[in-house]
């Protein structure tokens, strides 16, 4: 006869003691474990997981060992891709390096190929320039022609690839050809084709780049995209005041015969109300060295300003 | 005759619910729950998209695990337990069992997605209302609350149709364990299956590639089920598709099941 699997009524349940008995000594052992594991570990410290490995690294094995499991697997390695960037970015060490970010953008984009926020956002962190970014171009191309690749009607790769030529490579000729490739597919916006007529004509000026810049961060939400859009456009305005302060003083120079030892000076004559800011609210600096006479301070958080736009020669006459 | 399949599959329905297979929902909605909170926490704007992905992905998985592990017992079981004797001494036929084996099964995953759908949506809802920005959000591709997501339920269930049928056609005939990896193992067969279409791409023997073409119609085509990275993107689903690849799962299934008919009726108990 086999044994039954509960105890009958007849047989009657463990008495109530028996069983608190049971689990006190369960909770005794499971603190006992955890207090030893937590010994081993200060004792005999972890060793830390290598962020960057992968065990697999071809998307397409990735996606095919994935089975019908793909987009999730995409989320996670996105995940990780975000993790790995935001770890690299922060970290002060002086060897760090961007290795995992493209093959983890690469496999995720091969499981789930419209994912759109890897390759957009992927191609951001890939094209900013180091230690804030990969400073790799070419792999921030190379995930948009991707993007494109698996799906040609999105116009918002083709506009990314343009803006990272005209922002990070200052090539108008081939952002104009992209901003026009842009425009030519079905939803994208009218002012695509006039961003690529402007671009070929008058090259980067800042008026364009603050309406792409504007364009970008209408295009998304996230907080790191809005932060960098807000620094950027903050600094082409700094640049627009640098400019009226280089008039005010080259007058300065005029009236007085020498370049102004400080703001103070300037304001003495009326030419200014106050010590004029920049808008993350720290004073320019006068300096007779660079061509202009007036440029950011270092402390700012906008500094350094684009190198594209920065006046490059032209000492305050 | 209807009566006594319908007998069978409520038997197999109430023992599931008996072993506990529903407790898998509490597990579904720990996680739906849990991933909901830490996605936040996690990624970058993707929140909806993630728990989408996630909740489509588990209710496959849970799916997967109930028509494998219970198909295959489903005979098995009675014969180890010397039951079927009891069962086949009664005014029912061998194919008319396996039908019901088969019904209850499906019945058992019905209620099971049909929970698991519910909770998804649920947890969607309370996270537009939590956080409405979620639902305006620039990177969203489709409504929070799609329907779509429906079709991507309907293929999951009847890809987990034709799963059940060959785990209970391998369970007539088999131990559980090997069933489980038989089982198993055309399961991710099936998801290659489409290379087989194209052999002859690759050998150049024509009788090789005729092989691969002869497998390529025999074996399960369960590839096609996974529409669920289209939903969550938002991309529309041909209703002809849907009803294409239903229609092929349910056939595919039948005659499946029909095979286990077939051998369970030949089995000699003796």
């Amino acid at each position: 006869m086999s044994a039954r699997a509960t105890p009958s009524r007849a047989e009657g349940r463990p008495p109530r003691r028996q069983a608190l008995v049971a689990l006190t000594v369960s909770a005794l052992f499971v603190a006992g474990a955890l207090g030893l594991q937590a010994s081993r570990d200060v004792y005999f410290p972890l060793a830390q997981p290598d962020a960057t490995m992968l065990y697999v690294r071809s998307g397409p094995a990735a996606s095919r060992l994935a089975l019908s499991f793909g987009a999730v697997i995409a989320d996670l390695y996105w995940i990780r891709a975000i993790q790995h960037y935001g770890d690299t970015r922060l970290s002060t060490s002086p060897t760090k390096q961007y290795s995992a970010l493209y093959p983890l953008l690469d496999l995720a984009t091969s499981l789930d190929p419209r994912f759109t926020v890897a390759y957009r956002f992927g191609a951001i962190f890939l094209a900013e320039p180091f230690p804030d970014g990969a400073g790799r171009i070419d792999l921030a191309i190379t995930l948009l022609n991707k993007g494109l690749a698996a799906d040609p009607t999105k116009w918002q790769y083709a506009q990314d690839a343009g803006f990272i030529h005209y922002w990070w490579l200052q090539d108008y000729k081939a952002a104009a050809h992209w901003f026009d490739n842009a425009s030519r597919i079905d939803g994208a916006p009218w002012w695509l084709r006039s961003m690529a007529a402007t671009t070929l004509v008058q090259g980067g000026d800042r008026r364009s780049s603050r309406v792409l810049w504007t364009q970008l961060g209408e295009t998304t939400d996230d907080e790191w995209v809005q932060t960098n859009v807000r620094l950027k456009i903050a600094q082409l305005d700094a640049l627009d005041e640098i400019d009226r302060l280089v008039v005010t003083v080259t007058q300065y120079q005029q009236i007085a015969g020498r370049f102004p030892p400080s703001w103070e000076a300037v304001r003495a004559l009326g030419l200014i109300g106050a010590v004029p800011a920049d808008p993350a609210g720290a004073a320019y600096r006068l300096d007779p060295t660079q061509p202009g006479g007036v440029t950011i301070a270092h402390e700012s958080t906008l500094y350094p300003l684009p190198s594209q736009f920065v006046r490059k020669a032209g000492p305050p006459s | 005759m209807l009566r006594v399949i319908g007998l069978v599959a409520a038997h197999v329905f109430k023992e599931s619910v008996r072993d506990k297979v529903l407790y898998n929902l509490v597990l579904f909605a720990t996680l739906m729950i849990g991933a909901s909170y830490l996605v936040g926490q996690l990624t970058a704007g993707q929140d909806i998209k993630i728990i989408k992905d996630l909740g489509l992905a588990a209710s496959a998985v849970f799916g997967l695990f109930i028509a494998v592990f219970i198909g295959v017992g489903l005979v098995w079981k009675e014969v180890d337990r010397r039951s079927v004797y009891n069962v086949l001494v009664k005014p029912l036929r061998r194919h008319h069992f396996i039908a019901g084996k088969f019904i209850g099964l499906a019945l058992t995953l019905f209620v099971n997605l049909a929970v698991m759908a519910a909770a998804v949506y649920a947890v969607l809802v309370v996270m537009v209302w939590w956080q409405p920005t979620l639902a305006t959000a620039a990177a969203v591709e489709a409504p929070v609350v799609d329907p779509r997501l429906l079709v991507a339920f309907v293929l999951i269930y009847v890809q987990l149709l034709v799963v059940t049928a060959v785990a209970l056609f391998f369970s007539t005939f088999s131990s559980p364990m090997l069933s489980a990896a038989l089982t198993c193992g055309l399961y991710i067969v099936g998801h290659f299956n489409a290379d087989l279409a194209h052999f002859e791409n690759v050998v150049t023997s024509k009788a090789a590639a005729a092989l691969a073409r002869g497998l390529y119609y025999v074996l399960p085509n369960l590839a096609p089920f996974d529409v669920k990275a289209a939903v969550v993107h938002g991309q529309a689903i041909p209703a002809g598709y849907v009803l294409l690849t239903c229609g092929y799962g349910l056939c595919y299934a039948a005659a499946v099941v029909g095979l286990a008919m077939l051998v369970f009726s030949r089995r000699d108990f003796k």
